[in-house]
């Protein structure tokens, strides 16, 4: 009784301090994790390679989300568009080893161990 | 680097055929590589200033919706 209730919080507090991708959707996870999207400087994702349907549906329903928090969040003296940006300079500096995202010169490039290439304004 | 533009001519006529040639092709084609790496600008106009106001919050606003960023 005791080795359940233990494994049982262990699982939540796993579960609840772990880390982003914990609450992904697993296509998207899956899609960032094989390359398919990527994160672009503007603080939106983009898809790397032929965009697909299903491609266009998954980053269009996130990137809606996206905006709705930027345009919440950019408080005044700053445009919804300036939000998206630090936003982007933050995100790109989060992606992981394997993904991929978007130069300021528009390649596409793999992140590896070392720091991401990004927009000189960024912090 | 010597780019296609410049041709050698020869006589006038023959450099005339080959000038309207050229310009019903399209024109010239410079084939040597820029200087400088291509930077293209994100047209978006933020100042420093604004980056380090936005910075936390971008940052709080990653933490608290972790299914879309």
């Amino acid at each position: 009784m005791r080795h359940m209730l233990f494994t049982a919080a262990a699982i939540s507090i796993a579960l609840a301090a772990g880390p982003a991708f914990a609450q992904r959707d697993p296509a998207y996870q899956s899609a960032r994790a094989q390359g398919l999207v990527g994160e672009q400087p503007d603080g939106y994702l983009g898809i790397v390679g032929t965009p697909t349907a299903e491609l266009r549906a998954l980053i269009n329903n996130i990137n809606i989300q996206r905006k709705k928090q930027y345009t919440d969040q950019a408080a005044a003296g700053s445009t919804v568009q300036q939000m998206a940006f630090v936003t982007g300079c933050n995100l790109i500096q989060r992606t992981a080893p394997g993904e991929k995202y978007q130069a300021p010169d528009g390649r596409w490039l793999t992140r590896g161990s070392e720091p991401p290439v990004r927009d000189p304004r960024c912090l | 680097m010597r780019s296609r533009c410049t041709k050698s001519l020869g006589t006038v006529r023959h450099a005339t055929a080959v000038a309207s040639v050229a310009m019903l092709a399209g024109g010239c084609v410079n084939v040597s590589a820029p200087d400088k790496p291509i930077v293209i600008n994100l047209n978006i106009s933020i100042t420093q200033e604004v980056v380090y106001r936005l910075d936390n919050k971008a940052k709080a606003l990653i933490q608290e919706n972790p299914g879309i960023f």
